[in-house]
């Protein structure tokens, strides 16, 4: 009894020497920053004015609910995320069913459809500038367009075009990431139940609906989750690509939090801004487990 | 002889199938190394051709121009060192975090581990304006400290030591324990020396991250000799002369850390993008 009691006094010291470090930096570099957020966003703060910062309510959130430009950027970041994380998915799936054959020279395709993620956002976003040139001599898009008869297009030049452009080449990039989730979610599948069903008399396609799709649940919802919150962080792409045109119509929360808070140093609104962002994914994230969990 | 004549039908559709949807899959890639070998003329006019993908005459002289023209290689070693010591020391904070969350009897246990896993969902964006002011109070705006200290503490990390080493036997750490090993030794005596995959794991995952991060390093390193990577080559892209093929070299030279990377660690990165959507 009394050693027990004094091995759980040493287990609760060594677990505050274990947890510290971890913790104080947390707290300064996570939670502190959370609850600044909050605190600023219901102030008027510049950043060219430090000395002049006043508690001014909830009028951040009333302009930030009257501003067009807010509204568009919730927007985009929607559509993004509405277009972007089907297509991405169900690209993966695909891309992983076609690489889960045991056949030989396999494992070249996987590194192949993996292959995007080796470069950065920064480098595909580059690259895709070029590769989307409105110029059928530089750009290699209208190049091949021309080649085959169709007209060139405005791409990122085109504010009805951009947005898709920018949705077309982050599948692209990040597909091979999701195909590799996808692809031990399949490995996990028992083969047993592959050899029942073939007995059975199930084709491939019987086999594919009843035991590999409901087999992937699991791994199918973590993989909408994840792209989902990554998605609603959409921000280098127009950094680099458009500046949040044409016509703002690349213009993203992320992208909107960081013109209003570092360009127009707007602070105070920034942080109302970034607010209602985490508002936001935090929403999202138990709305998905919510529906995923009720499916 | 019918069932071979359907095997026959099968491999063929999935080896040009593959082919065709690989192919388009590399074609930029290819291009960009094709283009990063070619003199600026021929870039362009073989754009409509099958050389446009191939490094018809290559030459380096692109590559020498991108280390004539911007300070590259510093800016490798920049990145290099930064990232390293990121990881080190999330390594080294985050692995006893969830170790003492996983193998220590405590009270709070539960709350702190709840409290870690919700800290998850919190994206960097949403908190990057009072975290900039609070690195800007502290002087390291244009220092390493500044793009270091603030990422060591790591949510996702501490949850994937978590689930690493609660498969870890007590029996193992009891006869440490008997053997008279108080709980650091323990851990680094016995439990970090079978725990080198999950080591593996988090070190490729922070390396993908952090070798790739644009936005925060944009925000705090403003002056030309801090540049990352990732940061050099996005000026890079919108200095003059613009020429496209000193432009595609830049982009080449800045992915082979990570292809070597991918190469080395292929197994544990998949294995960590992997065990988080099977376990979940």
């Amino acid at each position: 009894m009394g050693k027990s009691s004094a091995r759980d006094r040493d287990q609760r010291i060594a677990a505050l020497v274990f947890i510290a470090p971890a913790a104080i930096l947390l707290i300064l570099f996570l939670i502190v920053p959370v609850l600044s957020s909050v605190k600023y966003s219901f102030t008027d703060y510049n950043i060219l004015r430090p000395d002049r910062i006043h508690f001014c309510g909830f009028s951040n959130f009333a302009e930030l609910f009257r501003d067009p430009d807010f509204h568009q950027a919730i927007w985009h970041t929607v559509y993004f995320t509405l277009l972007v994380v089907p297509i991405q998915c169900l690209l993966a799936l695909v891309l992983a069913l076609f690489v889960s054959s045991r056949r030989r020279g396999v494992s070249v395709f996987r590194a192949a459809y993996f292959s995007p993620m080796v470069t950065s956002m920064v480098v595909v976003a580059i690259l895709w500038t070029v590769l989307y040139n409105p110029d059928p001599n530089t750009g290699l898009i209208n190049a091949f367009l021309v080649k085959i008869g169709a007209k060139p297009q405005g791409f990122l030049n085109d504010p009805k075009m951009a947005m898709n452009s920018i949705i077309f080449m982050s599948a692209w990039q990040a597909a091979g990431y999701q195909m590799m989730i996808f692809l031990a979610g399949l490995q996990a599948i028992p083969s047993e139940q592959y050899e029942a069903a073939s007995i059975d008399g199930a084709g491939t396609w019987k086999q594919l609906i009843y035991i590999t799709l409901p087999g992937l649940r699991n791994v199918t919802k973590y993989v909408v989750i994840i792209t989902t919150i990554q998605a609603m962080k959409l921000f280098t792409q127009p950094y680099v690509m458009t500046k949040g045109g044409p016509q703002n119509t690349t213009m993203t929360q992320v992208y909107y939090i960081y013109e209003q808070g570092f360009q127009e140093r707007n602070f105070g609104y920034a942080c109302a801004a970034a607010v209602v962002f985490l508002l936001i994914v935090i929403l999202m994230s138990l709305l998905l487990k919510r529906i995923i969990k009720a499916s | 002889m019918h069932q071979k004549k359907k095997r026959t039908l099968g491999n063929l559709i999935f080896y040009i199938g593959n082919t065709a949807v690989a192919l388009v899959f590399v074609s930029p890639l290819l291009w960009m190394i094709a283009a990063s070998l070619k003199p600026e003329s021929r870039i362009f006019s073989e754009l409509t051709s099958l050389k446009a993908f191939l490094p018809v005459g290559a030459t380096l002289s692109n590559y020498a121009q991108v280390f004539q023209r911007i300070n590259m290689l510093k800016y490798i070693v920049n990145t290099f060192v930064y990232v390293l010591i990121i990881i080190l020391l999330d390594l080294l904070i985050n692995s006893l975090c969830g170790y003492a969350l996983a193998k220590f009897n405590f009270k709070g246990r539960e709350v702190i581990l709840t409290i870690v896993i919700s800290l998850m969902v919190v994206p960097m964006e949403a908190i990057m304006l009072p975290l900039y002011k609070q690195v800007a109070e502290y002087g390291w705006v244009n220092q390493w400290a500044g793009l270091i200290v603030p990422f060591i503490g790591k949510c996702f990390s501490i949850y994937m030591f978590r689930q690493f080493f609660l498969d870890v036997p007590n029996e193992l750490l009891e006869a440490a324990s008997i053997d008279g090993c108080g709980p650091m030794r323990t851990f680094f005596k016995v439990v970090v020396p079978i725990s080198g995959t999950v080591y593996a794991t988090v070190f490729i995952l922070d390396f993908v991250a952090h070798w790739n991060d644009f936005m925060w390093p944009m925000l705090v390193m403003t002056t030309e000799d801090k540049r990352t990577v990732q940061l050099a080559i996005q000026t890079f892209f919108g200095s003059q002369p613009v020429y496209y093929g000193p432009i595609m070299a830049s982009l080449t030279i800045s992915a082979i850390p990570m292809l070597i990377l991918f190469i080395a660690l292929q197994k544990y990165y998949v294995q960590g993008i992997a065990s988080a959507g099977i376990k979940g």
